[in-house]
């Protein structure tokens, strides 16, 4: 409780600078919602997800300093649960034939059933990390990808939940721009709260220097742990919208690609900064749309006399490796953007602690 | 069980678990001299596929175009540690790491786009696909030459370890990087050498790979990438000998649950297997093959 009340008090002082990240998003949203077309509306409820889906890999990432593979798996738990939740009982004996009969009958509005998916991927984060938080470098790495890949494998399979490997569909397209914009603001300021809290502040201290951490009483492992449930949740919560914006999806949809595109969203932005996560959103989320547009222009209209596929992937991957040479930290690397020569937290309040390599 | 299905399955088990030890230990060489989990390594065996597929219709025998395939799998491994590798080394253990997943895509998307997204299909010399009379027992040919393959492999790349200078640097380097290095030898050689063994590795592997199957698809090299990965938590991270364990003992378990487990378990064969990483991980991070730690170079 403690840890809540300061990190409200920094937001309140530092709130400057949150506004200056809010405000023009919610700009882009409201004028989005009334003069954009459909088309423009669908980027932009996109680019409002991947940016739940990439401040979600924020706060754990970069508060702890541990990569995650397995996030998008949690997104994947969030939009079945959802999915299974708001699907009217017909619509469900088409897409799930095998599913639980308990089940069947089930149909919860919108929002509830999506805070219900998120609150699953939490629960289920909650079970299987704990364990997996004392781990480090290359061991932890390889165990949040194995998780990814066990996630996956039970999603292909549980054909009485999931539909296995089969496309599921038949969902409403609940998520509009509104809903979707405004979650993704909540989710700043909760990724931002989160970053400022004590808990944050730990964490960070912890990412710095691990030994010294633990000498002050910091119990690294146990708040890491709630970072990935924070985390988990907000991707779960991301998955319903995203279930209920594309209404037919596959388990396919939550592995290495969608993987990759919010690693590299994150670590263009700069992972250990809120405002590097959603800046890294805005750029990839507008070089990616750019990329398929101009490509799949190039296919209908058959200028060249192969089809093109894979080149916006290519460009993302070069933009990555690019990126790590020449700006490891990501474009916003240490501070908030704009936060002035004192920061919220006094002088140079971030960037101190970090200790010479 | 009757004798010809034990010897079967005795087969089976150490021809996949040859495959999977050369997988592992291809990915542990990396690891050893950088702590890179290279995750573009499956894309080396994707590119001797490809090799290999291009050369479809060439007149020359299939030994010279298996020589290319491999060739070309050293080739792009050193060219990704030249290009994407080395510039980001000496920033953070993360960043190497986002960079190899980063040069995975790449190049499946790279043969997405040269080639095709769909299967191709590879010609595979009708050796590998007779059967060989042992005593009255009938064994795969390709399950016999996969033995021998990687027991000569194994045999060879043990001899470079311990009695080439470079091979002894590589071992040093794997042991304690800055200590070998102060001692003269040039870091940017014994990695490159780490990757070029790492490469040749993965081509031999995509060779008998892809013979398996028949065809390469971009990809291809997930499945491989996959049983390294477990394979080297199992054995170990920190020696060669863990990895090539590892390989092993996956091969028997992964040979053992097609036996065991009924249909409805084995679809759940991969999370199975994942999950005993986790535990791995959990209880003997270590590995049961312990090595010393070492140093990593920046």
């Amino acid at each position: 409780m403690g840890s809540l009340l300061t990190g409200v008090a920094i937001l309140i002082r530092g709130h400057r600078q949150l506004l200056i990240l809010i405000v023009p998003i919610a700009i882009f949203a409201v004028v989005t919602q009334l003069v954009g077309g459909t088309l423009l509306g669908r980027i932009a409820i996109a680019f409002f997800i991947n940016l739940m889906v990439v401040l979600s890999l924020q706060i754990f990432t970069g508060n702890s300093g541990l990569l995650s593979f397995a996030h998008v798996g949690f997104m994947g738990i969030g939009a079945y649960v959802s999915a299974v939740l708001t699907m009217t009982p017909e619509a469900k004996a088409f897409a799930i034939p095998d599913l639980y009969p308990a089940l069947v009958p089930v149909t919860l509005p919108f929002i509830p059933a999506v805070l219900i998916g998120g609150l699953v991927a939490a629960v289920v984060a909650a079970v299987v990390t704990f364990p997996i938080m004392r781990l480090r470098e290359a061991a932890s790495v390889i165990s949040t990808f194995a998780l990814l890949v066990i996630i996956q494998v039970i999603l292909a399979h549980w054909h009485e939940l999931t539909n296995g490997p089969r496309s599921l569909f038949g969902l409403q397209p609940y998520t509009d721009l509104p809903t979707a914009a405004l979650w993704g603001v909540i989710f700043i300021v909760v990724a931002w709260v989160f970053r400022h809290s004590s808990i944050g502040l730990r964490l960070r201290a912890s990412q710095d220097s691990e030994p010294a951490a633990l000498t002050i009483g910091v119990n690294v492992v146990r708040l890491r742990w709630i970072a990935f449930i924070v985390s988990a949740f907000i991707a779960g919560f991301a998955g319903g919208l995203w279930a209920h914006f594309v209404t037919t999806f596959s388990p396919r949809a939550f592995y290495l690609i969608e993987t990759f595109v919010a690693v590299t969203m994150l670590i263009v932005g700069g992972p250990r900064t809120v405002s590097g996560a959603v800046i890294g959103t805005v750029i990839v989320t507008a070089a990616f749309q750019g990329l398929r547009t101009i490509e799949n222009q190039i296919n209908l209209e058959r200028l060249l006399p192969f089809q093109v596929v894979g080149v916006t992937e290519i460009l993302l991957a070069v933009v990555l490796i690019v990126v790590l040479t020449v700006r490891p930290g990501g474009l916003i690397e240490e501070r908030e953007i704009f936060s002035g020569p004192g920061g919220p937290l006094g002088p140079d309040a971030d960037s101190a602690a970090k200790a010479p390599p | 069980m009757t004798p010809e299905f034990a010897l079967q399955y005795l087969i089976n088990a150490l021809s996949l678990g040859s495959l999977y030890a050369l997988m592992a230990l291809g990915m542990a060489i990396v690891f050893g001299v950088l702590r890179l989990v290279n995750l573009a390594y499956g894309e080396l065996i994707m590119v001797a596929g490809y090799t290999l597929f291009v050369l479809n219709d060439s007149p020359l025998p299939w030994l010279i175009l298996a020589a290319g395939a491999v060739a070309m799998a050293m080739v792009a491994s050193v060219l990704t540690e030249r290009i994407a590798f080395r510039p980001v080394r000496v920033n953070s253990l993360n960043a190497m790491l986002i960079t190899s997943f980063a040069v995975s895509t790449l190049l499946q998307n790279a043969a997405l786009l040269l080639v095709s997204p769909r299967t191709r299909a590879v010609n595979v010399p009708g050796v590998l696909s007779q059967n060989l009379d042992v005593g009255g027992f009938n064994v795969s040919m390709a399950n016999v030459l996969t033995i021998i393959v990687s027991l000569g492999l194994l045999f060879g790349l043990n001899l470079l370890l311990r009695r080439t200078t470079l091979g002894i640097a590589l071992r040093a380097a794997a042991d304690d990087f800055p200590m070998t290095r102060m001692l003269g030898v040039r870091a940017d050689r014994v990695i490159a050498t780490a990757f070029a063994i790492s490469g040749v590795l993965a081509g031999v592997v995509g060779l008998f790979w892809v013979a398996r199957i028949g065809s390469v698809i971009p990809t291809i090299g997930a499945g491989p990438l996959l049983i390294a990965l477990i394979a080297t938590v199992i054995g170990g991270m920190s020696g060669l000998s863990g990895a090539i364990v590892g390989g092993y003992l996956l091969g028997a378990l992964t040979v053992g649950m097609q036996l065991l487990l009924p249909q409805g378990l084995l679809d759940y064969r991969d999370a199975f297997t994942f999950a005993i990483v986790i535990l791995v991980l959990l209880v003997r991070p270590q590995g049961l093959i312990a090595g010393r730690s070492a140093a990593r170079v920046g």
